[in-house]
């Protein structure tokens, strides 16, 4: 699944939830299925830090593709790290630099993304992207 | 100087005051808004709104300066609304009423210009653990630039202040006292008038951030003998972009100009300029003249309705919002339990306070989520924030109701 097709599943399943409330119940269900990050990596250099709650983010780089794991203190942070996560995780560095996020936008959550509601998610994305261009330009050099 | 309509306290009728605030007719993600966080800024009744709109349409012009018509209308208003300040926190002259930007501002004022007179190396400024980041950032700011040392009174578990601390940190060696009357985050009524009488018995002035206070307490400035207030008009009932300064006489005409620019000035030369007399001195550039205008509107409303009348209807419901908080399971309230004003920190235990935050705007309910400002106290109660409801005059009973089902709602929607 490419990183287009990821997002324009969450869009569907989000479709079958026109009420607010069923949108964040859905939300805090994927933030408890979220594979935790492994608590070795929950350390202070791979916390993200937003205004409001925290992320903590880990990349592993394996086969020519980065695979992160994530988590948040707060729950609805943490589900939303999942979707992202979700959409780029398992991709190469060039495909991560590379994607544009909108699914954010179209399931109505584009406020998480305002530097203004500082729940990392924002940070977190642009680290994502670092990460990915850093590999991108190892994988270069070797 | 309490203005009362009848001088006895005859209680608000909170439904007829709600129509005074048109933006309280509002739906927020289709259910009626429940606004609280007036902590954070008060709504706006419509005879400020007028009162701006009327400036704009009406008169709108420069003041002090314009020999026409218009300019003169604008100036009296501005000047009026200086006097209608005055007289609400009773300062001896309205000269002593500087406009600023707002608290912040204020306070960077007194410590930019108080540190470039008064502050040496090795003196202190008392501050304290429970103030508002722009109680404590500017103080640092000038700390650092004269090498000086910033001391903190401590506070306890209940968010309460450390008075034997502050008496021991009252040394010779402080040259100024900065504290809150109110805090933001834990709602705590300071002592302040034993802070400055202590303080004052060591000849060491005090600022007193009033934002929170001014508009749950009245403020006296004589009686408190606060040498330096600071507040935002925008926390009461006015427009945002304009606040105040109090000063005593004795300490402004002390004190160096702030900002050099036109207004501040008697006469300029490229040799020398002289300072104008207060309060323009400190009022350098074209000044926020609807602001303080609207200002002017919303303490008039405030004197409408009788201050004491507010007060009372805020005390009731900050009694009906205490109880019937601390009867909601695993809710925890960070700060005093009395001696308090209506700014309600809490945790709702095992969840985090930006997803009570988040599910409870979903409810149309607006409450303030995090730090607010004040990250020491966060850290001293070892807490990552606080969900905060503060409450105004013109909020209803059956809005708590709401809010402790909505914290319900959100315990079963989080868990």
């Amino acid at each position: 699944m490419t990183i287009n097709e990821a997002q324009d599943e969450i869009i569907e399943e989000f479709s079958f939830f026109p009420e607010w409330m069923d949108k964040y119940e859905y939300i805090i269900q994927l933030a408890k299925d979220l594979p935790i990050i492994d608590e070795q990596y929950k350390t202070d250099d791979n916390i993200i830090k937003g205004c409001q709650s925290k992320v903590w983010l880990h990349p592993e780089y394996k086969e020519s593709k980065i695979y992160f794991t994530a988590d948040s203190d707060a729950l609805i942070t943490k589900g939303l790290v999942a979707m992202v996560v979700r959409v780029l995780s398992g991709h190469t560095p060039k495909e991560i630099a590379d994607a544009e996020i909108y699914f954010i936008d179209k399931i109505g959550l584009r406020t998480h993304l305002s530097p203004t509601r500082s729940n990392g998610l924002l940070s977190m994305l642009k680290q994502m992207k670092l990460y990915a261009v850093a590999y991108q330009a190892k994988s270069l050099q070797s | 100087m309490l203005q009362n309509d009848t001088d006895t306290i005859t209680g608000i009728d909170v439904e007829k005051v709600r129509n005074d605030f048109p933006l309280l007719t509002r739906k927020v993600f289709g259910k009626p808004l429940v606004y609280f966080d007036n902590a954070a800024t008060s709504q706006k009744p419509s005879v400020v709104l007028d009162a701006l709109e009327d400036y704009y349409r009406r008169y709108n012009s420069n003041v002090h300066r314009g020999v026409h018509s218009l300019s003169q209308e604008a100036t009296e208003a501005y000047e009026e609304a200086r006097k209608k300040i005055a007289a609400y926190i009773n300062a001896k002259h309205s000269h002593e009423i500087i406009y600023t930007r707002g608290t912040t501002e204020s306070i960077n004022l007194v410590a930019a210009v108080f540190a470039k007179e008064f502050l040496k190396e090795g003196d202190s400024v008392l501050i304290s653990a429970m103030e508002h980041h722009s109680n404590i950032v500017p103080w640092q700011l000038v700390c650092e630039e004269k090498k000086a040392k910033l001391e903190v009174i401590g506070i306890n578990e209940n968010g309460e202040l450390l008075m034997d601390d502050f008496d021991s940190k009252l040394t010779g060696k402080v040259k100024i006292v900065a504290v809150t009357y109110v805090s933001n985050s834990l709602g705590t009524i300071n002592p302040v008038e034993e802070i400055i009488a202590k303080a004052h018995a060591k000849n060491i002035p005090v600022l007193i951030d009033a934002a929170q206070a001014v508009v749950h307490l009245p403020i006296d400035v004589q009686k408190l003998d606060a040498d330096f207030v600071a507040f935002s008009g925008h926390k009461i009932y006015g427009p945002t972009g304009l606040g105040i300064l109090y000063g005593k006489e004795e300490w402004l005409n002390k004190l160096p100009p702030y900002q050099g620019g036109g207004e501040m000035i008697k006469n300029v030369t490229f040799e020398k300029t002289t300072y104008n007399d207060l309060p323009y001195k400190f009022e350098a550039g074209t000044p926020d003249v609807a602001g303080a205008i609207g200002l002017g509107a919303a303490i008039d409303y405030i004197n409408s309705l009788g201050r004491d009348n507010i007060f009372k209807a805020e005390d009731e419901l900050l009694e009906y919002a205490m109880n019937a908080l601390t009867a909601v399971k695993g809710l925890r309230i960070i700060g005093p339990l009395d001696n308090r004003v209506g700014s309600i920190s809490f945790l709702l235990e095992g969840f985090h306070p930006f997803d009570v935050g988040e599910i409870l705007d979903k409810l149309g309910i607006a409450v303030r989520t995090g730090h607010h400002c004040t990250q020491p106290v966060m850290d001293f109660f070892n807490i990552p924030g606080t969900v905060r409801a503060s409450l105004s005059f013109y909020n209803t009973k059956e809005e708590i109701d709401a809010l402790v089902k909505g914290l319900e709602r959100a315990r079963v929607i989080l868990s």
